[in-house]
């Protein structure tokens, strides 16, 4: 074997070296993002500021579905987000953080509503600007 | 709330006083460890061993020695929180009416605390870590972990989280919390003094290093394994690696938001987890939890791997039902994270809360089983060699089975709202810890220490640890049991009632007999490397083993692999042998590798400095540097060359050398 | 993958008693490069500790211990204004990666440079309504909810500072490297990095500002 001159092999080392050929984006796909995001950013604003829904419940569950799919479109179009990236590693790992924060937002919120309901049961509605006796 | 006063800008709220000058068992502490470190310190500047330590251990990024390095760290750990334990049993067994034994309140709480703190974070993980850190690239056909100067960051900072919680024995006071420092406890205005700082910085600048190992380990596991390596053919030990490091970067997150929630009430005055203004000190315990349950996995999973290689090994047969192990592992990683609340049943978040939480936990232990049945089915009709690791791993089987047993009993709400903080439940958690991690340690070290070090250790002083250990566990705890059975409560430093004296001095019995074994252990050290040359592992393959990390010399090159195997079926290493595999003896070539730095250890060290800062309140200390370690963060991020070649005549010489040393010991 | 290179008979590596067509190593073997899955993996864990923030908020976000509550204290305008120069810097970034694609230097340091003010922007005006807040007695102390608050929208902007403190550093770099493979992976670090703090963003701004506002 010859001697091996060092750095020169691992020039390639890059983009278009061994690694996995990632999906890198274009400017279609930007400014496809960036326009779906603003108007997953202005429905939310304007439901909100106009109060255009009846009921806030209705409003919230609108809003956190929009903010989801904003989410989505973040994932597939700025961060290149498929089932290519990194040989498939890449989208396991964010299904099983999302399933970790899932249970753990879930979980501390149906936890936590039986704590309190249990162990503090005392405690009026809070309402802003009203005085509370805390012992 | 009222904020200490800040005396000093530069020295904060430290003092004089912060020395304790009237506790003795301090003051004697303390000789001895300034007697025992000026004789290191005089031994290395006598041997000239300074250079040597600073080029070829403190700025190494080679995962070997960083491994046997946590191994090291924790096995000293281990001495210090086995002296907390010693002083608690003593305290317990004299502590009755009248006589109030030898440790005040104020000074016991902080024995079981730091007891709980260094013991987990400080002795198992690190031992653990070390573990997965020194085998699985050996395991896997590869040269390092994906990021070697990463690797030295994180034992540096491991070791920097350590050193905060020793010195809290000579500068200040240690947390009287408990392990996890429950607020409001350990807020602000029940714990104004350091302790539960210190408790809060030690285990932010530590949790940081396992983080990144984590990510470091799984990076390296999925992408560096050797060509052929699918995942269904990497060792299970590998297996159960990556499921841990999942675990760690799943979980630890966790713990640092919540200490970070802690330490902003403590220092900022906010209302995370106060009794006032809308805060929640149950919240806190939710999220500890949270993490605290997959951390316990995080202890245990990496020493079932351990016991599946030993287990294969020393019965000389494939480990059986290999695809069972991965999915139960892997089942049990998901599960672990829908467990958590079993740890507070008692804390009120009602029936069909608990119910939930109690029957998985009942499903949890099930996955454990079928690794139980499997490791059993793998020596049925094996020609099993009882050598020390396969002797822990018997006693590992008996024992865990008992406290996972125990576990489940804690797992049925009523039941554990009779057993909750009894001694019944630290009998509980000490069985499962002790006979499962603990044990599955030493049989690691037994096992693996031939490869590390290129001597096996020494038999006699292992099986005489070996029994110590096994009947001291068993006459310590048992009685522990006994006593939660009886009522009695968890983390009391005196008691009224003389019936339960004489369990208590049977408990001392067995930590006596515990300590008999851990000095045997510390005597089979010495007595190995004294004996050597008669425990010499010449070939690399001391057990005829059946992975990779056996067909290197013991101990291996810095490259680890000359040439890169390829891999064809499980037990890599004896299908080679069974296809009569023989080594290259030319053709080698410049090898790539990482150099040494010592970025890793001056930015863990100034992480350190900003924690003692922070815990004493030296805000220009803290900012200083904060700032120095930003800065040399960044430069270390203007160093583009950080690797090497090894010249291909040195692998050619080391190569020669072991193809000498193996046909001299045919 | 490597090439698996095969031996013939005689060549060590195998005996000939053995599979004549299988080796048993390879002679030169780079591994993939492991530095984007490890950064998104510490992404994952980074998701993570804000999982714990919005648990707390959620928890504790109605606790106004009779202070003021979110309808009281959140401007939505700016809110909105703020949202758009993160928005907008996202693209930014990303017009700056597909200029260094196309090997552009000046271009991409320009793009950069470009993000890192809206990012600026950004920060600038989140500590003003951050001092505003503390100067009118809505500190994070103030209860539970502004303790949450506080901590939820502080960590990421704290998280903004550090990539605009590396975003500088990485233009440092590129003018003095240029567009080399490594710094090629340290430009797609701080991509996902940046795009990332955009979706916590997301987050913050639907379930603290717009559903804090609601009654």
């Amino acid at each position: 074997m010859s001697a091996h001159q060092p750095g020169v092999a691992h020039a390639d080392h890059g983009h278009h070296g061994h690694d996995d050929h990632a999906n890198h984006g274009s400017l279609k796909s930007y400014t496809m993002g960036f326009v779906l995001s603003v108007i997953l950013t202005a429905i939310p604003f304007w439901l909100v500021m106009n109060k255009v829904i009846d009921k806030p419940a209705t409003t919230a569950f609108v809003i956190l579905g929009l903010a989801a799919v904003q989410i989505v479109v973040h994932m597939i179009y700025f961060l290149h987000m498929d089932t290519r990236a990194e040989g498939g590693w890449s989208l396991l790992a964010l299904v099983f953080t999302l399933v970790v924060v899932v249970i753990l937002l879930s979980g501390s919120i149906w936890v936590m509503y039986h704590m309190n309901n249990n162990m503090m049961p005392a405690m009026p509605p809070d309402m802003p600007h009203q005085m509370h006796n805390m012992r | 709330m009222t904020m200490p006063e800040h005396t000093d800008l530069i020295f904060g709220r430290l003092t004089w006083e912060a020395i304790p000058y009237h506790e003795p068992i301090l003051l004697a502490t303390f000789a001895a460890v300034a007697l025992g470190g000026l004789a290191v310190l005089f031994l290395l500047t006598r041997y000239r061993l300074w250079g040597p330590l600073w080029r070829d251990w403190i700025t190494s990024i080679d995962h070997k020695k960083i491994g046997i390095m946590y191994i090291v760290l924790g096995l000293v750990m281990l001495l210090r929180g086995f002296a907390d334990a010693v002083m608690m049993r003593a305290q317990q067994m004299l502590s009755f009416g009248d006589q109030t034994g030898f440790l005040p309140p104020h000074h016991y709480d902080q024995v079981f605390t730091a007891h709980g703190v260094i013991m987990i974070f400080f002795v198992a993980m690190p031992l653990v870590t070390g573990f997965m850190n020194y085998v699985v690239p050996l395991q896997i056909g590869a040269r390092d972990v994906a990021f070697p100067f990463l690797n030295n960051f994180s034992f540096w900072m491991t070791t920097f989280g350590a050193m905060l919680t020793m010195a809290s024995l000579f500068v200040g006071e240690f947390a009287r919390t408990g392990w996890l420092a429950y607020p409001p406890l350990s807020g602000i205005l029940s714990s104004p003094d350091v302790g539960v700082d210190y408790y809060i910085w030690s285990l932010q600048v530590a949790g940081v290093g396992t983080l990144l190992s984590g990510i470091n380990l799984i990076a390296t596991i999925v992408k560096m394994r050797a060509p052929g390596m699918t995942m269904m053919k990497m060792p299970v030990f590998t297996w159960t690696s990556l499921c841990t490091n999942v675990l760690i970067v799943a979980a630890f997150p966790v713990l640092t938001a919540v200490l970070a929630m802690l330490s902003m009430d403590r220092m900022v005055g906010t209302n995370f987890f106060t009794n006032d203004l809308g805060g929640n000190p149950m919240m806190y315990v939710n999220l500890i939890w949270i993490w605290g349950h997959p951390e316990v996995y995080i202890l245990v999973l990496p020493v079932f791997g351990i016991f599946s290689e030993v287990v294969s090994t020393f019965s000389g047969k494939r480990l059986f039902g290999y695809t069972s192990m991965v999915y139960a592992t892997v089942v049990i990683t998901i599960l672990s994270y829908l467990v958590w609340l079993h740890h507070f049943f008692t804390m009120g978040s009602g029936a069909s809360v608990n119910s939930f939480f109690g029957i998985t936990t009942m499903i949890i232990s099930i996955p454990t089983g079928a690794k139980i049945f499997n490791w059993l089915f793998t020596m049925y009709r094996g020609r099993i060699r009882f050598e020390l690791p396969m002797m822990w791993t018997v006693a590992f089987m008996v024992t865990f089975v008992i406290g996972g047993m125990t576990g489940v009993m804690l797992a049925v709400p009523p039941a554990d709202f009779v057993l909750h903080n009894s001694l019944f439940l630290i009998a509980h958690f000490h069985n499962v810890i002790i006979g499962g991690v603990l044990f599955g340690l030493f049989a690691g070290i037994n096992y693996w220490f031939p490869k590390a070090f290129g001597f096996k250790l020494d038999p006699f002083w292992g099986k005489l640890s070996f029994w110590f250990w096994v009947v001291g566990f068993y006459v310590a705890f048992m009685p522990v049991y006994l006593l939660g059975l009886m009522g009695v409560t968890r983390r009391m430093s005196h008691f009224e009632d003389p019936s339960l004296q004489i369990w208590f001095q049977i408990a001392a019995v067995g930590v006596a007999l515990i300590a008999v074994g851990i000095a045997c252990m510390l005597v089979q050290f010495l007595v190995s490397f004294l004996r050597r040359d008669q425990l010499r592992d010449f070939t690399g393959d001391p057990w005829n083993g059946r992975t990779l990390e056996w067909s290197t010399s013991s101990p291996p090159p810095d490259y680890n692999f000359a040439f890169t195997p390829v891999v064809y079926d499980n037990d890599t290493w004896a299908d080679m042998k069974k296809r009569n595999y023989s080594r290259p003896l030319q053709g080698f070539v410049d090898i790539h590798m990482p150099k040494n730095t010592a970025a890793g250890f001056i930015i863990a060290a100034l992480a350190g400095l900003l924690g003692f800062a922070l815990i004493w309140h030296m805000w220009l200390v803290a900012g200083a540097s904060f700032a120095a370690m930003m800065a040399a963060i960044i430069i270390h991020t203007f160093n583009y060359k950080r690797d090497y070649y090894v010249p291909a005549e040195q692998v050619i010489r080391t190569e020669n050398a072991r193809t000498r040393m193996l046909e001299s010991h045919v | 993958m490597s090439d698996i290179s095969t031996h013939t008979a005689g060549v060590a590596g195998f005996s000939p008693g053995a599979d004549s067509s299988a080796s048993f190593y390879v002679t030169e073997h780079h591994p993939e490069n492991g530095t984007l899955l490890g950064f998104w993996i510490y992404l994952m864990s980074d998701c993570l500790v804000f999982a714990c923030l919005f648990a707390a908020y959620a928890v504790l976000g109605r606790s106004y211990a009779g202070g003021p509550s979110g309808a009281e204290l959140f401007e939505l305008p700016v809110v909105a204004v703020n949202t758009g120069l993160l928005l907008l810097s996202s693209i930014t970034y990303g017009f700056a990666m597909l200029e260094s694609q196309r090997k552009r230097l000046r271009a991409t340091l320009l793009w950069l440079a470009v993000t890192g003010l809206f990012g600026a922007g950004f920060i600038t005006l989140e500590l003003t309504e951050f001092a505003s807040l503390i100067h009118e007695g809505a500190g994070p102390q103030r209860s539970a909810f502004l303790t949450s608050f506080f901590s939820l929208v502080g960590t990421h902007g704290l998280h903004v500072t550090f990539g605009i403190v590396w975003l500088v550093t990485l233009m440092f770099q590129l003018g003095r490297h240029g567009l080399t493979p490594e710094n090629g992976r340290r430009l797609m670090c701080l991509s996902m990095f940046w795009h990332f703090l955009d979706v916590v963003w997301i987050g913050v701004f639907t379930f603290v500002y717009l559903m804090g506002v609601l009654p």
